[in-house]
């Protein structure tokens, strides 16, 4: 029975996971063999399928996807690199924050993607392109988010350290960050989905590899087939990510969780 | 000679907006505190105890007036001042025994010597099988017994509780005073203890004393002479009875005081 916040069992849950994509393809299915909606503008899931299948033997689709995970990645360890330090900093000292949160807050609100053309002409269609969009589009929200978690930490526990005889540093190295350190992987995991979005639209613009060059060139022979089957690659890669990170935070802070 | 002196500390509040009143939440306060004293501080809600163990603790600053302790002034919270909060402040990411254990790593002690200082205070303070236990799988009465293992762990020169047995109910809390009493019996450590409870202020206490409503003076300063060790049968002895109806009528002025404001 439906109750508010009344659990449902494991196997229930997924159960009802699953039965979301069985009626959104039902749904799809319907709506392109029963012909409502014209072929040119929508594939069928079966030629979806078998589109996807040339793409991966014929086309070296796989080499695509490889390109802009390692784009993503690549961006995002930069990005994660400079943010957490500095967010941890911004958190514990008031004077660093007061020096960069006002900077910071403007920038995050610079939409990454307009940024594309300016990159293009300091740093060509190249890789480094690529990667300076999703280190611009992430790493601003990483400063914010991990200062503002950081300097959330209970003052209870920063009181109690100081009178067990912690200096600023152990302070800084045994409380603020050990207490932060689940939520600032939860950041990581919510920031890496962002990031997604990011690369694809710099894929689209000035590329000749990754998911979204193929978006773009499949586009051109309005082989919505492929395009389909490029964003689907996109959501489960997304999935399995995310998956994985929480699989990495139950293992290293099984304290948050118990 | 005295061990903690407390010399004229008085702490008033700023105003939290524009326009309103400070609060005086102590009024200028003396009190000094012999070697192995175990002494409770007695006295309604809001009467500025927290406070003036606080400013002990050197977690806050006295508005005029200072502290000496072996008659060094504190100015800063540090480990000879060890104190055990009203909350739960156990650090969640850590285990009883690397709880106990997180003063000695910030003096720089061997992994090994830490471990065998927690292990042996797990033991003391009645924890042993739970070494290994994150503090959300204790319940309110162990996690203020590792909190209390935390601190005797870095062998202060004086403790300091906050109600910390405010939040556990009645069997649990006279289980936890009289592994304190057996600790304070064998340690003999100054202890300053705040509580609102009468009973628990005797039973523990060689010296009670009683502060008046907010602003919080010192009302009164009595002594308890009931020998140690103490069993808990002597919550019904007729000595221990006087002095609770001593301690009651003198409270409940005060209370009825506080309550008119
Ligand atoms: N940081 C603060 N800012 C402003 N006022 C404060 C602050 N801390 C305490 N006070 C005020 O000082 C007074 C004394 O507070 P304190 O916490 O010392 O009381 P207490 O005796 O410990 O009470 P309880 O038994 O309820 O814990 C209260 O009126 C409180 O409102
Ligand atoms: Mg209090």
């Amino acid at each position: 029975m439906l109750r508010p916040l009344q659990p449902v069992s494991s196997a229930a849950r997924v159960g009802l996971g699953i039965l979301f994509f069985v009626v959104f393809v039902a749904v799809w299915a319907w709506a392109t063999f029963g012909g409502y909606v014209t072929r040119t503008f929508l594939a069928d899931p079966l030629t979806m399928v078998r589109e996807g299948y040339e793409l991966l033997v014929k086309h070296g689709f796989l080499y695509d996807i490889g390109m802009t995970i390692w784009r993503v990645v690549g961006g995002f360890v930069l990005a994660a690199l400079v943010a957490v330090p500095l967010g941890i900093l911004m958190g514990t000292y008031r004077a660093v924050e007061a020096f960069f949160e006002p900077f910071v807050s403007f920038a995050r609100y610079l939409p990454a993607s307009a940024f594309i053309p300016l990159l293009i002409l300091w740093a060509g269609i190249g890789e480094t392109q690529k990667l300076l969009v999703i280190f611009i589009g992430s790493v601003f929200q990483l400063i914010l988010m991990v200062a503002v978690t950081v300097a959330g930490t209970r003052r209870d526990l920063v009181e109690a350290a100081y009178t067990l005889g912690a200096k600023d540093w152990g302070i800084i190295a045994r409380v603020l960050i050990p207490s932060s350190a689940p939520a600032i992987a939860e950041i990581l995991r919510l920031v890496l989905g962002w990031a997604w979005t990011y690369v694809i639209v710099a894929e689209l613009i000035g590329s000749s590899s990754g998911i979204g060059h193929m978006i773009v060139d499949s586009q051109a022979l309005l082989n919505t087939g492929q395009i389909i089957f490029g964003i689907i690659i996109i959501g489960l890669i997304g999935l399995v990510s995310d998956f994985l990170f929480k699989l990495a935070n139950r293992w290293l802070f099984p304290w948050s969780l118990v | 000679m005295s061990k903690l002196v407390i010399e004229n500390v008085s702490r008033v509040f700023p105003p939290s907006h524009k326009g309103g009143q400070p609060t005086r939440a102590l009024e200028p306060t003396s009190l000094a505190i012999a070697d192995n004293d175990f002494i409770t501080i007695l006295g309604p809600s809001g009467c500025g105890k927290s406070t003036l163990l606080r400013i002990v603790a050197g977690l806050d600053h006295a508005t005029a007036g200072q502290v000496l302790l072996d008659g060094a002034e504190v100015k800063a919270p540090g480990p000879d001042r060890g104190m055990v909060f009203q909350s739960y402040t156990l650090f969640p990411w850590l285990t009883v025994a690397q709880n106990i254990a997180f003063g000695l790593r910030e003096r720089g002690l061997p992994e090994a010597e830490r471990l065998k200082i927690a292990q042996d205070w797990c033991q003391r303070v009645g924890l042993k099988g739970f070494e290994k236990h994150f503090p959300k799988q204790l319940s309110g009465g162990m996690q203020q017994r590792t909190a209390i293992a935390r601190v005797l762990a870095n062998n202060p020169k004086i403790m300091l509780l906050d109600e910390p047995f405010g939040a556990l109910d009645n069997q649990t809390r006279a289980l936890m005073q009289e592994t304190l009493l057996e600790i304070w019996e064998r340690e003999r450590k100054t202890v300053m203890f705040v509580t609102h409870d009468i009973e628990e202020s005797i039973f523990l206490a060689s010296r009670v004393v009683v502060m008046s409503a907010r602003p919080g003076r010192i009302k009164a300063d009595i002594r308890v002479d009931l020998p140690y060790p103490r069993h808990y049968t002597v919550k019904t002895s007729p000595a221990f009875s006087d002095l609770k109806a001593q301690l009651t009528e003198l409270i409940r002025v005060e209370a009825q005081t506080a309550a008119a404001h």
